[in-house]
Parts: C-alpha cells; structure tokens; sequence
C-alpha cells in the first residue's frame, strides 16, 4: 500500500519482502529511510507516562478501575492514593473515589501481559471538580497541540481557559464562565474536523475572534 | 481449542518441511479408512466411518412432508451434524455451534450441488407431499478432519438406505412391504487438506488441525468435476496452491470413491 | 414449467441487467456514517444494500473467552427480516452462522491481532437488503469499518463471486443468476499480499472451469479493491476540499 525498497518501516507500517504496507488509513512521512504513516484514526493505546482522563467504572478492595477510553481498563491502586499503610478493613475507597469520578493520572506501567496501571501522585492530578470534558480523536491530539504548544496556547489565550489535554481523547477545559468554555469547545470541534489540513492555526485564530467580537456586540 | 505445547508445533512444521508427518505418512498419504454399512437397525440407512481414529456414525431417516414452495417436485434434503460431547474433551453439550453448523453444512453441499440423489424421484404428490430424507451426522471420536469423514459416512449411509415401498389411495400414502433403494445418481467426495507453515498436506488428523494456518475442502464428483468447496482457518492460500490441491483431490476421491461405490 | 424459457444471458453475451460477463454492479460505498461505532461503513453493489460497524479492541465480555496472546475478533453476519422476498425469522439461521464463522475467517487474516491481547474487536454485518453475493459485499464493506476505525491491518480485504450461468462465466452474480446458474464461487483476497482467504464453491464445474472462474473473480476482487481505496481517501479527504473552498 505504500512504499517498495529499502526503507524502516516506521509507526503504523509493516514490511513484507522488501515492500512497505501501512497499516492504517494516514498521510505518509518520509524521514530519510524511515517511512511512516500518521493515522488519521486510531484509538489511544496506552503508553507510560501519558496523562489520561479516565473516568471511574468500579471499586474493588485494591483500588478503582478506571475506563480510559483504550482497549483496556486502568488500575488506579488504593496504596497510590492513601499515604498511610492502607488497610482495607478501615478505609473505604468509594468515599476517596466514588464510581462515575473523573481522574486526571499519568500512566505508571503498561505492557502486553497487564493492563496499565495509573499514578495520581504529581501535581495536578487528581479528581475533577469542574470544567467541561471533550472528546478528540486521539492521533488529532499532536494538532491540537500545534508546533511548539502554538495552537494550544493560543486557545487559552483567546479563550481565557486552562485547557488540559489526556492523551487517551478526552480534554478538560477550565473557564471562568460557561460563555469562554463554549468558545473553546468550539474552536477543538473545528481543529477536530480539519485536523489533516494546512494553515488551521491562523483559521482557528480568526475564528475565535470573530466569535468574540459577535459577543460583544450583542 | 486446547493449547498445543510449542514445541510440538515446530516439530510438525519441520518434518513437513521435509516432506513428513507426526504420524510417519507422507504428505499425499490419506489414513486408513474403514467403514461399515447399515449398523443401525432403526434407521433407513446407516454407517460408520473410521478415518485413522477419527469415527463418524451416520444415521438417514426418510419421512414424509411437505416440498419447499420454490421445488414442489422435489423430495427435502437435511443434514445435521452433532458434535457430541463422548467424543472431545473440547466437544460441549447445547445446541449446535458454528463448528457443527459449518460441518452440516458442507457436507449437505456435496450431496446437494452433485445431485446426489435422484429428488425428483422422492415426490409424491406434487406441491403436498414428498419424502424428507434427515442425514444425522454423529461424530463419535474427534482426531481430526471431520468434514472428509462425515461426507463419507453420509454417503455410505445414503447408499444402503432403503426406502420403502408406498402406494397412493385417496390421497392417502399407504406403505407397502419390501423397500426401493434410494435414487442415488452421483457420488460426491470431500478431500481436505491442512496448510501449515506454508506447507500443504491431505487429510489433517487432530494435531495438525490444532497448527494449521487454514484448510481448504474440495468435494468432487464422479466425473471429476467440482461441486463444492470451503476455505475454513483464518489463513490463506494462492491461486496456483488451490489449482494444485484441486487436482490432487480429483486423484484421490476416485480411489475413495471406489471403496464406497461397487459398480 | 413455461417460464424457465426466459433466458439469463442472450445471444451478445449481455446479461438481464444490461451487464457484460466481466462486470461488477453499480457499486457505491462510504465509509464512517455511524457516529457510535469506532468504525463503520455502507455498501451499494447493485440491490445489495449492507451496512458495517466496528466496536472496539475493548474488553472482552464475558471475560473468560479473552485470549491470552491476542484480540478476539468477532463477527455477526445477520439479514434484517425485511432483506429478502419472504420475511426473515429475526433469529439466526445455520445459513448466518456458517457465514459469520467465515466472513471472520476471511477478515482475520488482514488484521494484526496480535497486536492486543485480551481484548475483542466486535464486527456487525447487517444485510438491509439482500440480492446475491451478500457475503462478498459484507466481506468488502467490514474490512473498511475495520480500517475506519484505525485497527492495524496488513490490506484491506476484497471479495466478489464468480460462477457459471447458461454455460458461460459470468462475474458478480445476482440472486437470480446464482439460483439459475450451474456454479457460484465466491473469493476474498488481499491483492498486496496475493492472498485468497475465502473460498467457497456451490454448483459444477470442471477443473479448467474452476481455475478461470477463480482468476475472474479475483479481477471483480481488484476493482473492488480501487473502489474501497477510493471510498477511504473520499472520507478523510473530502473535509480537507471544504475547508479550501
């Protein structure tokens, strides 16, 4: 499907006798000898060190499983959370975390044997109290970013909103009313559908001004 | 599906590298078959296949009822396949799974597609009433490749089915002593064989089945034509691979064939 | 029986519907159109009318039949009642189940399993309406869900019949043709990697027959193939085109 010679494959390829097929639907990097292929949808798959959002789905006696929104649960452990030696007779967790509870946690380890296993323990992380969640297409997620942490600054800028983006799809966003979150889940909405196209920074910005000024005047 | 212990797979993988099996045949080597005919009393017809330790008991019933709309001259075909549980530990009691249900299935295509039997000849009153003949496969002892086995066992058992004999009164069928054999006019063979590592080999027993990559059933005719195939395992094959196993299989249903066939 | 007269193929070598021997249906596919599912897809190859979801990798419900070294994938062939002619029991047929068993047989091949143990990928196939070679059409349509909805796969998977009607080979049959004709073979294929991954035969044929329909119906399998390329780039290139306009 994709290229034939002497060349790595790269993310999202594979090589069969000399010829290199990608194995998702992408658009194609060359990279000296190295080809390979940013999909334009894929679900997240879970790496260490990743922040995620993760949304608790039950409680059992070591911990919280949490759905990632990846092909597999997350284990946030009960000693993670409770400083003190934790001791399941005393504490009860759904008092700590409760199902249904939002987590931002980073990714402690994951590999093909166990499902992945979450730490809250870094600032920032922890329960959500407020803001709006976002979905996103996980491979959009370096756009949303944008070269630098441009396109991701200057939403914050425009939209006076902390923006905190889980590499598993999901974004929080923190404004001070609900008008500056709405102007933010607008401009991730359109990075989300034109996210393989060209000058989508300057369209992004454009737009939010314009947005800001129709508020305005109203 | 029990797991198979690894080195057994690559055990299997390079003697068929080397042109052998586990159980000392040669790739082109079919198993030992043994079969007895009209074991059941009960039943119209009936047989038992031993392919190597594979055991297939065949049972046909003929009854009455009525034609599907669409062939109001035509008697009724159903093959229905029981993987009982006596024979595999893998084997589970409940309603047919896909595996059972694939098995029939193939095996109602062989007969079906050659014009096995004579349907026409099984009408007894156009649109109303026709003879329904049930062939019930029983799998008795799994050590693979059912599919040649059954098709096999079935066929025997439509050879020794005896029909009986009726006559129409009023609208009323009323039997009659003494039995008709059962129209038979063509005699379908399924060959099978197994792709492992890349390798092709006839007639899989159970080890093999639990390595292979894929299978592929060839069922031929008399005349050596096709008349019904299945690819089964999540493999592959090509083009010149199918065109080969094909030839192989008219080879080798013929010789089959004659052990079934008395003419 | 008086109606039988009526010919399949005439005299040119034109089929009933207008086709050549070697010629698909009109065919129109698209793919993403469910926002639930991860992936999804629609096809239109003549009256066939098939739609196609993807859920997952996710976990695997019920949790004992995860497989330890790979994803489970599992494959749901089902025609709606209304698909065909007389009403459809809801219920799945012996006919259903052997086609799911190797819808997902043929699909399995193209797909890096492997790649996630203990999960299951869950494949919907819903014939809307039926008209031959549904399970082809089912096949070509569910391998772009699957690729929509981003699971690693070595080629998309084609599949398209071919078979023997009044003597001749003819390519694509329909309902009509398959029921009248001598012989249909379906095929599924992965043209990069020349790999046939089903095969079924109903019907007669000798072996010289058998080896050209099989080559007919892989040309049917590499057209079919540009035109799920074709629908793929369509999806994710169309929202580039509006955006420039």
């Amino acid at each position: 499907m994709l290229a034939e010679g002497n060349y790595i494959a790269g993310e999202n390829t594979f090589k069969k006798s000399e010829k290199l097929y990608s194995t998702r639907v992408g658009l194609v990097e060359y990279d000296e000898r190295r080809v390979s292929v940013v999909a334009l949808k894929a679900f997240y798959t879970p790496a260490v060190g990743d922040t995620v959002i993760g949304k608790v789905t039950d409680v059992t006696i070591g911990g919280w499983l949490l759905d990632i929104k990846s092909p597999y649960p997350a284990l946030l452990r009960a000693s993670d959370v409770i400083e003190r030696s934790y001791r399941p007779q005393k504490n009860e967790l759904s008092s700590i975390f409760d199902v249904g509870d939002l987590i931002i946690a980073k990714i402690l380890s994951y590999d093909r044997t166990r499902d992945p296993r979450l730490t809250i323990r870094e600032p920032d992380l922890g329960k959500i109290t407020h803001g709006r969640i976002v979905k996103i297409t996980p491979t959009n997620i370096p756009r949303m970013i944008g070269r630098k942490g441009s396109m991701i600054t200057m939403i914050k800028q425009e939209t006076n909103c902390q923006i905190l983006l889980g590499q598993n799809g999901l974004a929080l966003i923190k404004g001070k009313n609900i008008e500056d979150e709405q102007l933010a889940v607008m401009a991730i909405r359109k990075i989300e559908s034109e996210s393989h196209t060209s000058g989508l920074t300057n369209r992004v910005t454009e737009m939010l001004k314009k947005e800001k000024t129709k508020k305005s005047d109203t | 599906m029990s797991t198979v212990a690894r080195i057994k797979r690559t055990q299997i993988a390079q003697l068929m590298e080397k042109g052998k099996r586990l159980d000392g045949r040669e790739l082109t080597a079919y198993r030992e078959i043994k079969i007895e005919m009209g074991i059941i009393e009960k039943a119209e017809g009936s047989a038992r296949i031993l392919l190597g330790d594979t055991e297939v008991l065949v049972g046909v019933k003929i009854e009455v009822g009525s034609p599907f709309p669409d062939t109001p001259n035509e008697g009724v075909l159903t093959v229905n396949a029981e993987l009982v549980p006596l024979a595999s530990p893998t084997f589970e009691p409940g309603p047919p799974n896909e595996n059972a249900i694939e098995l029939a299935r193939v095996v109602d295509r062989g007969i079906r597609e050659s014009k096995a039997i004579n349907l026409e000849k099984l009408c007894l009153e156009p649109g109303k009433k026709v003879l329904v003949v049930f062939i019930d496969v029983y799998v008795l002892n799994h050590d693979g490749n059912l599919i040649d086995a059954s098709a096999m066992a079935a066929l025997a058992a439509l050879l020794n089915t005896k029909m009986f004999k009726y006559e129409i009164e009023e609208e009323e069928i009323k039997k009659k002593p003494g039995y008709d054999p059962l129209p038979m006019q063509n005699y379908p063979i399924a060959i099978t064989f197994a792709k492992i590592n890349g390798k092709l080999a006839i007639d899989p027993w159970l080890e093999e089945e639990q390595v292979m990559e894929a299978r592929l059933t060839l069922t031929t005719e008399k005349d050596g034509k096709i008349c019904a195939i299945q690819k089964g395992g999540t493999g592959y094959f090509t083009v010149k691979q199918i065109v080969e196993l094909a030839q192989t299989a008219r080879e080798k249903a013929s010789e089959i064939r004659k052990l079934l066939v008395k003419e | 029986m008086p109606k039988s007269e009526e010919r399949m193929i005439d005299k040119d070598g034109v089929r009933i519907d207008g086709r050549k021997y070697n010629e698909l249906r009109q065919t129109k596919i698209e793919v993403g159109i469910l926002s639930n599912a991860d992936g999804s897809a629609y096809i239109e190859q003549g009256k066939n009318k098939i739609l196609s979801a993807v859920y997952g990798p996710h976990e695997v419900h019920p949790k004992h039949l995860a497989l330890p070294n790979r994803s489970r994938l599992r494959c749901r062939y089902h025609m709606a009642p209304f698909s065909v002619e007389e009403r459809k029991s809801p219920a799945p047929s012996r006919r259903e189940q052997e086609l799911s068993k190797v819808i997902r047989e043929a699909l399995e091949p193209s797909i890096f399993l492997e790649y996630y143990p203990r999960t299951s990928i869950d494949l919907f196939i819903e014939i809307l309406q039926a008209n031959g070679g549904t399970r082809c059409a089912g096949i070509t349509v569910a391998s772009l869900a699957l690729a929509d909805a981003g699971i690693p796969m070595r080629d998309l998977t084609t599949a398209c019949a071919a078979g023997k009607v009044e003597g001749q080979l003819v390519l694509d049959l329909t309902d009509n043709e398959d029921k009248k004709g001598e012989a249909d073979v379906p095929v599924a294929y992965m043209p990069n990697l020349d790999a046939i991954t089903l095969l079924q035969m109903d019907g007669q044929l000798t072996l010289e027959e058998f080896e050209k329909t099989i080559n007919l119906s892989l040309e049917g399998c590499k057209q079919l193939y540009e035109l799920q390329k074709e629908a793929l780039k369509v999806k994710y290139v169309a929202v580039k085109e509006e955006v420039e306009e």
